[in-house]
């Protein structure tokens, strides 16, 4: 056989071992949260707030970070999705797609995606302390929403940006204005799009940790009011592995497989609306 | 709605003020070289040199590279170029699912698996001891961590590379190979580096994953297995907490201002790179 095809026999297997590799990563790390999780998940984890004593390995579980999380994640995205679906539309339907204001504000909005959480968190510390805010729900959901406006931006506007211009030009003729257009026709077009962002949005959401390490606080309690501070799961993690007691450390992977299997329900959850809303679009 | 899109760039411009703003006073006491590469940090003291840390930032994002670029180079080619379309819609969900993995799960999942491997078989066969809390495993998990990203990137950009060059290539008897090596990878040079510094800036500021892993020892590494404290673990340990201490708040303000350039240059040069490409296609 000749050189160049031995070459090419061997690259090819290389570069299975390699895709092999980084699906297996996935597999590992979802397995060794699994086994290390499973065995002390209990209901009372994920029924009950900590009871006195429970960093000391006492009952009590960590419903406080569960609904911590959900709060803190849903809030900033509803917030995100009111400051984001106005400007996917703006650069879609009033601005031309290929304008330099819209392509400026795009690499505005990639960077702004690359801006690691903790700058965030210390930045929105910072802010507060200056206005007089005290570490809280309220204080945590604005950081958080500041963090995934730009992911949502970005990724509704992935599928807004293919609606096809024949679309738009077949609702102006019928005498609709940009307004309406947007509104019922790219809206409709990108719903697949729309949603998926709202959930992969979501999920960032419930899993960062350094943006909400300093404005959201912890707390042992469900939170009842915004000036509550609030406990999240990854914060909820990170400290019970912290502490010495074996008991609360099998909680911190039992906490790790809660979080998990939620991130895990929003991934398929996302792949299966878009299935779903693929059905009906136009391409 | 045209307010709304100003204000995303507004708040880009209020992060960089905000965070220039609150660092100028240590920028004042001391003088910029000090900060940079002095290694004596004893904030009581008023001594703030921050080149232990910076360090340790530049070496375990640097691991965390070298791993993750050969990997995601070979599994995109093969992905883009050789897997049949069964194997990609099997593949990309996957991908999909480790992006959107929290960074606590990755720092977790280190603790369990990584430190031990470090500790239990990496380090005895380089003949050293380590505890596993070091440089080496904050890379490794950091690496897996850019995976989805660069493999993203990476897939985007061969997709705009012109079918026609291809087929030009195999036409004059070139093997699907030589093609990838000497026409698709030639092609895509920008791109790969873009993707490859977009790689670079996540790993730089990522938080959690490394702080659980990387020992946190303010001190110069001095080789793989030493524990690191990043810049990222610097901050997130102590921000929020001590602030009483004279320029301590400025000191830890400084060192988020310079993750904040880093990735600011990082990410605008690649994503001009990646915008002309797009641009070459349209």
């Amino acid at each position: 056989m000749q050189r160049k095809f031995i070459e090419e026999r061997i690259f090819i297997v290389i570069m299975q071992i390699a895709t092999l590799l980084i699906v297996l990563s996935l597999v590992v790390i979802l397995a060794s949260i699994l086994l290390k999780g499973l065995p002390s998940m209990s209901w009372a984890m994920v029924t009950e707030t900590p009871q006195g004593g429970y960093y000391m390995g006492k009952g009590g579980g960590v419903l406080n970070a569960i609904v911590g999380s959900l709060y803190l994640a849903g809030g900033a995205t509803v917030i995100a999705f009111f400051m984001s679906l106005p400007v996917v539309l703006y650069l879609n339907v009033y601005r031309k797609k290929k304008s330099k204001f819209a392509s400026f504000t795009r690499l505005c909005l990639d960077v702004l995606w690359g801006i690691p959480s903790i700058v965030y968190g210390a930045f929105a510390f910072s802010v507060m302390t200056v206005i007089g805010l005290k570490v809280s729900l309220l204080a945590g959901t604005f950081t958080v929403a500041l963090l995934i406006i730009p992911i949502m931006i970005r990724a509704m506007d992935e599928v807004i940006r293919t609606t096809p211009q024949g679309l738009l030009d077949a609702s102006y003729s019928l005498g609709a204005t940009r307004f309406e257009t947007a509104f019922k026709v790219v809206i409709k077009q990108g719903m697949p799009g729309i949603i998926t962002a709202i959930l992969i949005s979501f999920g960032r959401g419930v899993g960062d940790a350094a943006s909400v390490m300093f404005t959201a606080g912890y707390s042992d309690y469900v939170p009842e009011s915004l000036s509550n501070p609030v406990a999240t799961l990854p914060l909820a993690i990170f400290f019970q592995l912290s502490t010495p007691i074996h008991e609360v450390q099998q909680r911190a992977y039992a906490s790790a497989l809660i979080l998990t299997i939620i991130i895990l329900a929003i991934s398929l959850g996302t792949r299966f609306i878009t299935k779903r809303y693929l059905k009906n679009k136009i391409l | 709605m045209m307010y709304f899109t100003w204000f995303n760039i507004i708040v880009l411009v209020l992060i960089a003020i905000g965070l220039v703003y609150k660092s100028l006073p240590i920028l004042e006491t001391e003088s910029l070289y000090d900060l940079l590469f002095s290694t004596e940090w004893f904030p009581l003291k008023g001594k703030f040199g921050l080149f232990p840390f910076i360090i340790s930032t530049l070496w375990v994002t640097g691991i965390s590279i070298v791993i993750a670029v050969p990997l995601c180079l070979l599994c995109a080619i093969y992905l883009s170029e050789y897997a049949p379309k069964r194997i990609l819609q099997w593949i990309n969900p996957f991908i999909d699912i480790l992006a959107g993995i929290p960074s606590v799960i990755f720092g977790i999942w280190g603790i369990i698996v990584i430190v031990p491997f470090v500790s239990d078989v990496v380090a005895p066969a380089f003949g050293k001891t380590s505890t596993g809390y070091c440089i080496l495993t904050g890379g490794i998990v950091l690496s897996i961590m850019v995976f989805p990203i660069i493999i993203h990137v990476l897939l985007d950009v061969f997709s705009t590379i012109s079918e026609n060059l291809r087929n030009a290539s195999l036409s004059l008897g070139a093997t699907k190979w030589q093609t990838v090596k000497l026409v698709v990878l030639r092609k895509a040079g920008p791109g790969i580096v873009s993707a490859v510094v977009l790689g670079l800036s996540r790993a730089f500021g990522e938080t959690l994953a490394v702080l659980m892993v990387v020992g946190n020892v303010a001190r110069i590494p001095h080789s793989s297995f030493d524990p690191g404290y990043p810049l990222t673990a610097l901050l997130a340990n102590n921000y929020g907490e001590m602030l009483s201490i004279p320029m301590y708040d400025s000191a830890l303000l400084f060192s988020s201002l310079i993750l904040f350039v880093i990735v600011l240059i990082f990410n605008i040069i690649s994503r001009i790179i990646l915008h002309r490409v797009e641009r070459s296609v349209e």
